[in-house]
């Protein structure tokens, strides 16, 4: 199994939350391709990186989250998209999953949790 | 808001405070204060759509934002900027999280953060509005619930 050169964009309107996550990310394994603060922001980076992994906040301007998931899938159906939402009903998380992302993790969230998570999708790659 | 939406709300911003930092945050006894100003250092507001209808509060002064943004963010020192977003982010985490208990129809907007003890945000006098206070590792902080 490798690591090498998995591609990563982290896509949340919170600034914070976004460099929280960059810290769960071991650099040497994953490469950052972009951060984005919306969705259309998101779609833009997307085309021009093509990630192989994206944490996707759901609550975002420009774009809603859910919408961009299915856009990113339509472009490429084998991207695995982490959605990271505050939004932590039950039928949220499964709206998600439904839409076709690999997982849901509700915030406040931990780095660890997002690093198992991201560790745990990357052995397919 | 009955007994129960008051104890849930309490319950998810003890749970965020917990989860973010590893020390609890201690809420006192929520009021009702209609038409008074409330506003500390920095403001995270979020809009609320759906079948409630109203405004989420997280008040905060620099201080406690820039403990909290320590902890998250340790080692990295948090910047002004950091902190900004933070307050809006606290105040959108607790939002979406009330969903488990408000349904679905609980619609969040994305967050506002003004920064600046302004004058002119007041609380409504038709609708009762809830002031929960916060206080974590020595810090006071509000929340604000204001509903229809």
């Amino acid at each position: 199994m490798s690591f090498n050169n998995i591609r990563v964009l982290i896509v949340d309107d919170s600034a914070i939350i976004r460099k929280i996550i960059q810290r769960s990310l071991p650099l040497e394994k994953y490469e950052l391709v972009g951060v984005a603060a919306n969705g259309l922001e998101a779609l833009k980076l997307f085309k021009s990186t093509m990630p192989q992994i994206v944490t996707l906040d759901i609550t975002m301007p420009e774009m809603d989250g859910l919408v961009v998931l299915e856009e990113m899938l339509r472009i490429s159906p084998d991207v695995k998209v982490i959605v990271i939402s505050a939004l932590t009903d039950k039928a949220t998380g499964i709206k998600a999953i439904k839409k076709g992302a690999k997982s849901f993790i509700p915030k406040p969230f931990t780095t660890t949790e997002v690093q198992k998570i991201i560790l745990k999708l990357s052995e397919g790659l | 808001m009955n007994d129960s939406e008051i104890k849930y709300v309490i319950e998810t911003t003890i749970n965020f405070f917990s989860e973010i930092t590893g020390k609890t945050a201690v809420c006192g006894i929520p009021s009702i204060k209609n038409g008074k100003n409330f506003v500390m250092e920095y403001t995270g507001i979020i809009g609320i759509s759906g079948k409630r209808k109203g405004s989420i509060f997280f008040t905060a002064n620099e201080k406690m934002l820039y403990a909290l943004a320590h902890f998250m963010l340790e080692p990295e020192t948090p910047t002004k900027s950091d902190i900004k977003d933070l307050v809006g982010e606290i105040a959108n985490t607790i939002s979406g999280n009330l969903r488990k208990s408000f349904g679905v129809d609980f619609m969040i907007s994305v967050p506002v953060t003004i920064e600046g003890a302004i004058r002119d945000i007041k609380l409504p006098n038709t609708i009762e509005s809830y002031i929960i206070p916060i206080k974590w590792n020595n810090f006071k902080s509000y929340l604000v619930i204001c509903l229809e």
